[in-house]
C-alpha cells in the first residue's frame, strides 16, 4: 500500500481542517494531470472518483497494470477532451493510493490505522480544494464525478460555490439512504469480523484482513449491477462443471466471478481505507450541512449543473437525482437532467454509453 | 434552421435577456433561438430522455421531466416567460398546467393545434371518424393529444382563470393569418398569457 510512485504528491502546507473538529497534519495528495494547464488556468477539468476509484483515471494502475478507470471518456478528442483541458485527477484522503490515510505513517512513525480521524466527503473536497490552490486554480471550467465522484463535485458547488463553473454528476446523490449505510455496514462488518484486521492495526503483519476485505467487495459489487444484468451475465450456469456438486465451492459462474473481484480487489486496496471511505460516504448529506434545506446548499450558485442517472442503479436511483435537479430548481440554478437507459445498474457510468458520450462531451465543452 | 411558425412567433416576442422556461421544449430548436438571437437565459424541459440527450449535447440546460408533476418545484414567477407549444393538449389536466405556467413565469406562451379548423371539423362531418390531418397527423389511439382543444375553449379557459389574452397569432398551411373566424380558419394557435 501506498506504493504509487507515478504520482504527483501535493503536500499541503497548512493543517487540514475536518468536520470532526480534528485535523489533519501534514496531509499529502496524490494526484495525476492530463492535457496541458492553459497560461490563464481557465481550463482546468476536475474529475473526482468514486469509493474505490483512484487518480489513474487515464493511465495504467501501478499495481494492476490495467488501464485508467474512465480511459473511454478522457483523452485527445475523447468526451473530457486532453487536447483542450487539463485535467486533474486526485486520490482522496482516507484512500491509499498516495493520499494521506490509515495506511498513511502518523508522527510517532507508525502508520496511523485507527487512529487516523475519521473523515467526510466535504474533508475530501478540502484536500483536493488544498491541491487546487497549490496548482493556482481558481475556477475550474469543470468537476466531474460519478458515484462517491458526484458528492464530491456536489459538496464543491454547495461549499465552494465559485471554484466551479461547471458541474456533472452522474449516478449520484445528496445524501446516503438508510439501505446505503446498510450495505456498507455489511462490508464494514465483514472487514472487522476478520480475526487479521486485528482493530486495524495489522499494516506490520503478514496476515492482512484479505478475506473480510473480499467480502465487503463482493456485497458491494451486487449493488453496483442490475439483476437483470446479472441474469444476462451469469444465470444459472456452472462454472467449469457439468453438474452440481453438492458442496460449498463456487459452483455458480456467478459466485466464482464475485469471488474474483473480492480477491482481486484486496491486491489494490486498504481495508482500514475500506472503513473510513466508506464511513464517510455514509455521514454524507449536503441538506444537512445547509439547515436541512438541499436548495439552501446551492442558492445564489452561478454555475452550471448536468445530472445523468441509469435507469437500472439501484444504487442511487433516478429519484435521488430528481431530488437534486429539484433543489437547484428552486435555487433557480441552470441545470440539466437526463436519465439514460443502461442495462448495467450502478456500473454503467463506467461502461460503454454512446448518449452518456454525448451528454458529457456537450456539458463540459 | 428555421423554427416552426409558432414558435418563430414566440422567438419574435419574447423580450431580450429574459429568462424563458420551455417547457417540452423538444430538441431545443426555440431555446437555442432564444439564447443564440435573444441573449435570453432559457431553460428547458423535456419528457422524452432522447430529446433531452439532444438538447444537453448542444450545450442546452434541459431537464428531463413531466410537465404534471415536475413544474411544482419551481419558485413563483421563477420566469419572465413560460414557454408551452404544443403540449397543453397532452397534459393530463391542461388547466392546472395553465395555472403553474402563470404561477412560475409573469408571462406565458401558449400554442396548441385548433380542434376546431374546418379540416377537422369536415373530417368528423363527413367522414364520421377521428381527424386525422395535417395539423393531428396521428390516429387516435396512437395519438398523445388527450386533450383536444379549440381556439374558443382556449378563450374559455384564460378567462376562467383569470389570465389576460395580451397577443394571439393564428396559422395555416404554415403561414400567419388574420384573427377573424379564427376557430373556423387557424391549424394552429398561439396566446400570449399573463396574470
Amino acid at each position: 500500500m501506498n506504493a504509487a510512485p507515478l504520482s504527483k504528491v501535493y503536500p499541503v502546507p497548512a493543517p487540514l481542517p475536518l468536520d470532526s473538529g480534528q485535523v489533519l497534519e501534514g496531509c499529502e495528495i496524490a494526484y495525476e494531470t492530463y492535457g496541458t494547464l492553459a497560461a490563464d488556468k481557465s481550463n482546468a477539468v476536475l474529475v473526482c472518483h468514486a469509493l474505490t476509484g483512484d487518480q489513474y483515471l487515464a493511465s495504467p494502475h501501478p499495481i494492476t497494470g490495467k488501464p485508467g478507470w474512465w480511459e473511454r471518456m478522457v483523452g485527445p478528442q475523447l468526451p473530457i477532451d486532453t487536447d483542450r483541458h487539463f485535467v486533474i485527477c486526485a486520490n482522496v484522503i482516507g484512500s491509499c493510493m498516495g493520499s494521506s490515510g490509515p495506511a498513511s505513517i502518523a508522527p510517532d512513525g507508525a502508520p496511523y490505522a485507527m487512529r487516523f480521524p475519521v473523515i467526510t466527503i466535504r474533508d475530501m473536497v478540502r484536500g483536493i480544494v488544498a491541491l487546487l490552490d497549490g496548482l493556482g486554480i481558481e475556477r475550474l471550467h469543470a468537476v466531474v464525478g460519478g458515484s462517491m465522484g458526484g458528492m464530491q463535485a456536489l459538496s464543491l458547488a454547495a461549499n465552494w460555490p465559485d471554484r466551479a463553473a461547471r458541474v456533472l454528476v452522474i449516478a449520484s446523490t445528496a445524501r446516503h439512504s438508510a439501505q446505503n449505510i446498510a450495505f456498507h455496514e455489511v462490508g464494514r462488518q465483514a472487514i472487522m469480523a476478520d480475526p487479521a484486521w486485528a482493530e486495524g492495526d495489522y499494516y506490520a503483519s503478514d496476515a492482512k484482513p484479505d478475506n473480510g476485505l473480499a467480502v465487503a467487495r463482493m456485497a458491494a459489487h451486487i449493488t453496483y449491477l442490475s439483476e437483470a444484468g446479472l441474469t444476462e451475465k451469469f444465470g444459472r450456469r456452472l462454472q467449469d462443471r457439468e453438474a452440481k456438486g453438492f458442496g460449498f465451492d463456487a459452483e455458480f459462474q456467478v459466485e466464482s466471478y464475485l469471488r474474483y473481484q473480492g480477491s482481486g480487489f484486496t491486491r489494490r486496496f486498504d481495508a482500514n481505507s475500506y472503513l473510513y471511505i466508506t464511513r464517510a460516504m455514509d455521514y454524507y448529506d449536503i441538506a444537512e450541512e445547509h439547515g436541512g434545506k438541499l436548495a439552501n446548499a446551492f442558492a445564489g450558485t452561478q454555475a452550471r449543473f448536468c445530472l445523468v442517472s441509469f435507469d437500472t442503479d439501484w444504487l442511487y436511483p433516478t429519484a435521488e437525482s430528481r431530488h437534486i435537479v429539484h433543489a437547484l430548481n428552486a435555487a433557480g440554478a441552470k441545470v440539466s437532467f437526463v436519465e439514460l437507459s443502461a442495462p448495467h445498474g450502478h456500473d454503467s457510468f463506467l461502461l460503454e454509453h454512446d448518449q452518456l458520450d454525448r451528454v458529457v462531451k456537450g456539458f463540459v465543452e | 434552421m428555421t423554427l416552426r411558425p409558432d414558435l418563430a412567433a414566440i422567438a419574435a416576442h419574447v423580450a431580450p435577456g429574459s429568462r424563458v422556461l420551455d417547457i417540452g421544449c423538444g430538441d431545443g430548436a426555440l431555446m437555442a433561438e432564444l439564447e443564440s438571437a435573444s441573449g435570453c437565459d432559457a431553460r428547458g424541459m423535456e419528457l422524452d430522455g432522447a430529446l433531452v440527450e439532444r438538447c444537453v449535447s448542444r450545450g442546452l440546460s434541459v431537464v428531463q421531466g413531466d410537465a404534471n408533476l415536475d413544474l411544482a418545484n419551481y419558485p413563483d414567477k421563477a420566469f419572465d416567460y413560460a414557454i408551452l407549444s404544443q403540449t397543453l393538449q397532452t397534459a393530463t389536466r391542461p388547466d392546472l398546467i395553465l395555472d403553474e405556467l402563470l404561477r412560475v413565469g409573469r408571462r406565458a406562451f401558449v400554442s396548441f393545434p385548433n380542434f376546431a379548423h374546418w379540416r377537422t371539423r369536415a373530417a368528423l362531418m363527413f367522414g364520421g371518424r377521428m381527424p386525422v390531418t395535417r395539423a393531428l397527423p396521428v390516429s387516435w389511439y396512437e395519438t398523445q393529444n388527450i386533450h383536444h382543444v379549440t381556439v374558443e375553449d382556449f378563450r374559455d379557459l384564460a378567462a376562467k382563470k383569470g389570465a389576460r389574452i395580451e397577443r394571439a397569432w393564428f396559422f395555416a398551411n404554415e403561414k400567419q393569418i388574420g384573427a377573424p373566424a379564427a376557430n373556423w380558419r387557424a391549424e394552429f394557435a398561439v396566446f400570449e398569457l399573463s396574470r
